[in-house]
C-alpha cells in the first residue's frame, strides 16, 4: 500500500476542504450528450485506441501473454464463450496462479514469469489533490463527472469492466445527470446479451448493466499481458494512501475520504518512459523492470501491467454548458477519471452529506432540549 | 431494589384482573419507573443505556440487511453493494449498522473501564460484572460474524487468520478448525455458518443483557463514591431523573456517530475490504478492525516458546487469558474500598493500565517487523496481567485509602475532592 509520511500538507488542505466549500473544480468543459458522435478520440495512446465499444483492438503487444491482442474480444463481451476461444495463447499466468497465494496486487495480476517479488520500497508518496467532493460539503461537479465519463467510454472501458453500473445511474441525481433521452440512446448504441432476444443480443436499455469488454476473466488476462484490468464499480473506494497515526486522526474532523482519488490521479500521472536512475531493489541492487511491464512512481512495486492510457490532447472536450474549458492534458484527464470513478464507487454521495446536515442539526437541536429538560426535572434535587 | 414497596395502583377492573394473572405493568413500573437509583451517578454511567440503544440500532438495522443480503460466495460482495446502490434508504441503514459496530465498542470499552475504575465487579456484583463479561465475548463474536458477511478481501483473510487461531489448540484444534470453517479453507460453507451465527447471537446477547440488568436490580446501581445506599434520601426514581439524563447522552452520542455515518462512512473500513475476497491473492497486510487491536497485539507479542508450549499456541493463551482474566478480577481485587476516587495509590496504576491498553491498540496497527513492536508489545503484555495478577490483590496492603463519605447524600452536598 502507499506510504504517506507527508501528511502535513494533505492534513492542512484536507482541514481547508472540510471547513470552506471550495469547489476546486472549475465547472467548464463538459461532454455533449454522451451519445453524440464518439469519434474525437486521436490514437496516441498505447491502449487509447477505440471509439466505439464494439471495436476493441490494440491491446498491449509487448507482453508474453497474449501476445496477439484479439481484435474480436469486444465483440464476445456479452456472449458466452468457452474458455480459449477468445485468444490464440493463454497465458501460463492461470497455471501460477492456480497453485500458490500471491502477494501482487490485481493489476499485476498473476503475471507469467513466476510470482514477482514485492518491492514495496520507494514509492512516492501520493499527493493529496483538492476535489469538488471532498469535505462535508463537498459535492460531484457534474461538468466534472461528464468529462471523467468520456474517458472512461472513450478509452478506459476498453478494458475495464463496471459491474455494478446501469446506463440509468447516468441519469439520476447526484451523478452525470443526463437526460432521459440522452441514456435511452447512449444504451442503445451498446448490445447486450440476452437469451430471449432472437439471435441472444438486443440493444441495451436503461435498466443494462454496461457491458463487459471481456466475456470472461480468462479472456481479459490474455488480452492484456496476464493482467487482469480491475473491475472499476468500487476501484476508487478499494484504493487509498496509508495515514500514519496521529494524522488519521484528524480525517475523523475533516472527513478526509480522497486517499482512492488521490491514488488514481497519482497513479495516471505517475508514468516514466524507463526507470529511473537510483531505483533498487530491497537488497540494493538495481530495480529491473520485467517484460510487458511499465513503471510507475505509485504502482506497489512500480511494475504496473497497464501501459499508460493518457496521453496529452488525446481526449477532445466539448466546453461546458456555460461555455468554459479545461485543458486537455493527462493531469487534468485523470482528474476528471478520478472523480468519476469515485462516483461510480459512491454514487449517494451528495444526498447522503445532504441528509447528514439535516440529521445532524435535528439533533444538535434536540440534545439542547433534552439538556433543558433534563436540568429543569433535575433542579431540585442535590447531586 | 427487591425490597421497597411497589407504588402500582391497578386503577381500573381490567387492570386489576390482568395484574393477577400477569403482573407485568406492575414489574414495569416497579423496574423501570420506581427503581431507585442513586442520585450522584455521573454521566459515565449514561453508557448502559446507550449499549442498550446500540444493541437495538444494529438489531433493527441487521434485520433489514439481512433482508437484502444473499450468503453466497459468488453473490455477498456485490449484494452489500447493491443494498447500498439500489435499496431505498439501503446506504444509511448499511453504514449505520457498520459503523454502528465501532461505535457499539467504543461505547462497551468506556463502560468497562468506568466499572474498573469505580470498582462496580466488587461484591454483591460479581454475577453482574461476569455477565458482562459474557457479553463482551458474544459481541467480539458477533462483530467477527459480521464482518465477514462483506465477503471483501479483508472479510476474507480475517476469517482465515481468526479460525487459524483455533489450530494451535493441541487434539482437537484441527477438526475443531474444520468444524468452524466448513471444511478445510474458508469458503462458501463458512459465509453460510457465520450468517446464521451473525443472526443469532444477537439475541443471545439480548438475553444476557436481560439478566445482566436483573443482576443490577438486585443489590442496585454502584455509584461513583461506591458507597452503598443508606437510606431513600441517597437516591431517585429512575424516572423522570435517569430516563432523561440517559436520553440527553443518548442523543449527545448519536451526533458523532450521524458524523460518521452521513460525512464519513468507510473511514473505518479498509479500503482493501473493497476488493472482493479471493483466495489466490493475500493482502499485503490483514490488519482487524480497530476494537480487536489490543488483543490481536497482545496474541502477536508472544513470539516465544515456552517449555513444552510453541510461541503460536503461547500467543493463543495469552490472548484467551487477557478476555477471561476479567472473569476473575471481583476476586483479583483484594481492596474493601471500591471507588478509585478514594485510592490514592490504585489510580496512577490504572491510568497506566488505560495508557498502556491504548498502547497496545497502536501496535496492533504496526507491523512486527519493526524492531520496536514486538518490545513494547511484550511490555504492554507483561503490564496488562501484572495489574490484574500482582497490582489488584497486593496493592491494598501498602495503601492508606482516603476517608469515605458516611452517605452519597453526605457526599452530594460535601463533595470531596482530591
Amino acid at each position: 500500500m502507499i506510504q504517506k509520511k507527508n501528511i502535513l500538507s494533505a492534513l492542512v488542505t484536507g482541514l481547508l476542504l472540510a471547513t470552506a466549500p471550495v469547489m476546486a473544480q472549475d465547472n467548464a468543459a463538459a461532454p455533449a450528450a454522451p451519445a453524440s458522435a464518439p469519434a474525437t478520440t486521436t490514437n496516441s495512446g498505447p491502449a487509447a485506441n477505440s471509439t466505439t465499444p464494439e471495436s476493441t483492438t490494440a491491446q498491449p503487444q509487448s507482453s508474453q501473454g497474449g501476445n496477439q491482442a484479439n481484435p474480436t474480444a469486444g465483440n464476445n463481451a456479452n456472449a458466452p464463450s468457452q474458455p480459449g476461444t477468445g485468444a490464440q495463447s493463454s497465458s501460463p499466468a492461470t497455471g501460477a496462479a492456480g497453485t500458490s497465494p500471491s502477494t501482487n496486487n490485481a493489476e499485476q495480476g498473476a503475471t507469467s514469469a513466476g510470482p514477482v517479488e514485492p518491492v514495496n520500497l520507494g514509492e512516492a508518496q501520493v499527493p493529496t489533490q483538492s476535489w469538488s467532493f471532498a469535505g462535508i460539503f463537498g459535492r460531484y461537479d457534474q461538468n466534472q463527472l461528464r468529462r471523467g465519463f468520456q474517458i472512461f467510454k472513450e478509452v478506459c472501458s476498453n478494458c475495464h469492466s463496471a459491474n455494478l453500473l446501469s446506463f440509468r445511474n447516468l441519469g439520476e441525481p447526484g451523478g452525470p445527470e443526463y437526460s432521459a433521452a440522452q441514456v435511452k440512446a447512449l444504451a442503445a448504441t451498446y448490445t447486450v446479451a440476452d437469451p430471449s432476444a432472437p439471435g441472444g443480443k438486443r440493444p441495451a436499455l436503461p435498466s443494462d448493466r454496461w457491458p463487459a469488454p471481456f466475456a470472461t476473466e480468462q479472456d481479459a488476462r490474455d488480452a492484456n499481458g496476464g493482467a487482469l484490468p480491475p473491475d472499476w464499480s468500487v476501484l476508487a473506494k478499494a484504493r487509498g494512501a496509508k495515514r500514519e497515526f496521529p494524522w488519521w486522526v484528524f480525517d475523523y474532523f475533516t472527513t478526509y475520504q480522497e486517499g482512492g482519488p488521490d491514488y488514481i490521479h497519482a497513479l495516471m500521472t505517475g508514468y516514466h518512459e524507463q526507470v529511473p536512475a537510483g531505483v533498487t531493489n530491497a537488497d540494493g541492487t538495481p530495480f529491473k523492470l520485467p517484460e510487458g511491464k511499465y513503471y510507475n512512481d505509485y504502482f506497489p512495486g512500480h511494475a504496473i501491467g497497464m501501459p499508460p492510457p493518457l496521453s496529452d490532447g488525446l481526449i477532445k472536450y466539448e466546453p461546458g454548458a456555460d461555455g468554459s474549458t479545461v485543458p486537455e492534458t493527462v493531469d487534468q484527464y485523470a482528474r476528471d477519471v478520478a472523480a468519476f470513478m469515485m462516483w461510480l464507487a459512491e454514487p449517494g454521495l451528495d444526498s447522503r452529506k445532504e441528509a447528514g446536515f439535516r440529521v445532524i442539526t435535528f439533533l444538535l437541536l434536540f440534545a439542547v432540549i433534552m439538556w433543558m429538560v433534563k436540568r429543569r426535572i433535575w433542579s431540585n434535587v442535590e447531586h | 431494589m427487591a425490597d421497597h414497596e411497589s407504588s402500582y395502583q391497578p386503577s381500573t377492573g381490567f387492570e386489576k384482573w390482568f395484574d393477577d394473572r400477569l403482573p407485568i405493568i406492575r414489574f414495569s413500573k416497579e423496574h423501570l419507573m420506581d427503581y431507585p437509583t442513586p442520585k450522584n451517578l455521573n454521566y459515565w454511567w449514561t453508557f448502559g443505556g446507550i449499549l442498550a440503544m446500540m444493541l437495538g440500532i444494529q438489531i433493527v438495522t441487521g434485520i433489514v440487511l439481512a433482508m437484502h443480503y444473499t450468503p453466497q460466495a459468488n453473490l455477498a460482495f456485490d449484494s452489500v453493494e447493491l443494498i447500498k446502490r439500489d435499496v431505498a434508504g439501503g446506504r444509511l441503514i448499511q453504514a449505520v449498522h457498520s459503523t454502528g459496530a465501532s461505535m457499539f465498542f467504543f461505547a462497551v470499552y468506556i463502560h468497562i473501564f468506568r466499572g474498573l475504575y469505580f470498582g462496580s465487579y466488587k461484591a454483591p456484583r460479581e454475577v453482574l460484572w461476569m455477565l458482562g463479561v459474557l457479553i463482551l465475548l458474544l459481541m467480539m463474536a458477533t462483530a467477527f460474524f459480521g464482518y465477514v458477511l462483506p465477503w471483501g478481501q479483508m472479510s476474507y483473510w480475517a476469517a482465515t487468520v481468526i479460525t487459524n487461531i483455533f489450530a494451535a489448540i493441541p487434539v482437537i484444534g484441527d477438526p475443531l478448525l474444520q468444524l468452524l470453517r466448513g471444511g478445510f479453507a474458508v469458503d462458501n460453507p463458512t459465509l453460510n455458518r457465520f450468517f446464521s451465527l451473525h443472526y443469532l447471537l444477537p439475541f443471545i446477547i439480548a438475553a444476557v443483557v436481560a439478566l445482566h440488568i436483573w443482576a443490577l436490580h438486585v443489590p442496585g446501581n454502584n455509584n461513583p463514591i461506591g458507597v452503598d445506599v443508606k437510606s431513600s434520601r441517597d437516591t431517585v426514581a429512575f424516572h423522570p431523573y435517569f430516563t432523561m439524563k440517559d436520553g440527553f447522552a443518548m442523543v449527545v452520542f448519536l451526533i458523532p456517530y450521524a458524523w460518521l455515518v452521513f460525512f464519513a462512512p468507510d473511514i473505518l473500513n479498509h479500503s482493501d475490504n473493497y476488493i472482493m475476497a479471493n483466495p489466490l491473492v493475500t493482502p499485503p497486510e490483514i490488519v482487524p478492525e480497530w476494537y480487536f487491536l489490543p488483543f490481536y497485539a497482545i496474541l502477536r507479542s508472544i513470539d516465544f516458546p515456552l517449555w513444552f508450549i510453541d510461541s503460536k499456541l503461547l500467543g493463543v493463551i495469552f490472548f484467551g487469558a487477557s478476555i477471561l482474566i476479567l472473569f476473575f478480577v471481583p476476586w483479583l481485587d483484594r481492596s474493601k474500598v471500591r471507588s478509585g476516587t478514594f485510592r490514592p495509590l490504585f489510580k496512577p496504576f490504572y491510568w497506566l493500565f488505560v495508557l498502556n491498553f491504548l498502547m497496545l491498540m497502536y501496535l496492533g496497527t504496526q507491523s512486527p517487523s519493526i524492531w520496536w513492536v514486538p518490545a513494547l508489545g511484550k511490555i504492554g503484555v507483561a503490564y496488562y496481567f501484572i495489574y490484574f495478577l500482582i497490582i489488584l490483590p497486593l496493592l491494598p496492603r501498602f495503601e492508606v485509602t482516603r476517608p469515605l463519605p458516611a452517605s452519597i447524600s453526605e457526599s452530594v452536598l460535601r463533595p470531596a475532592r482530591t
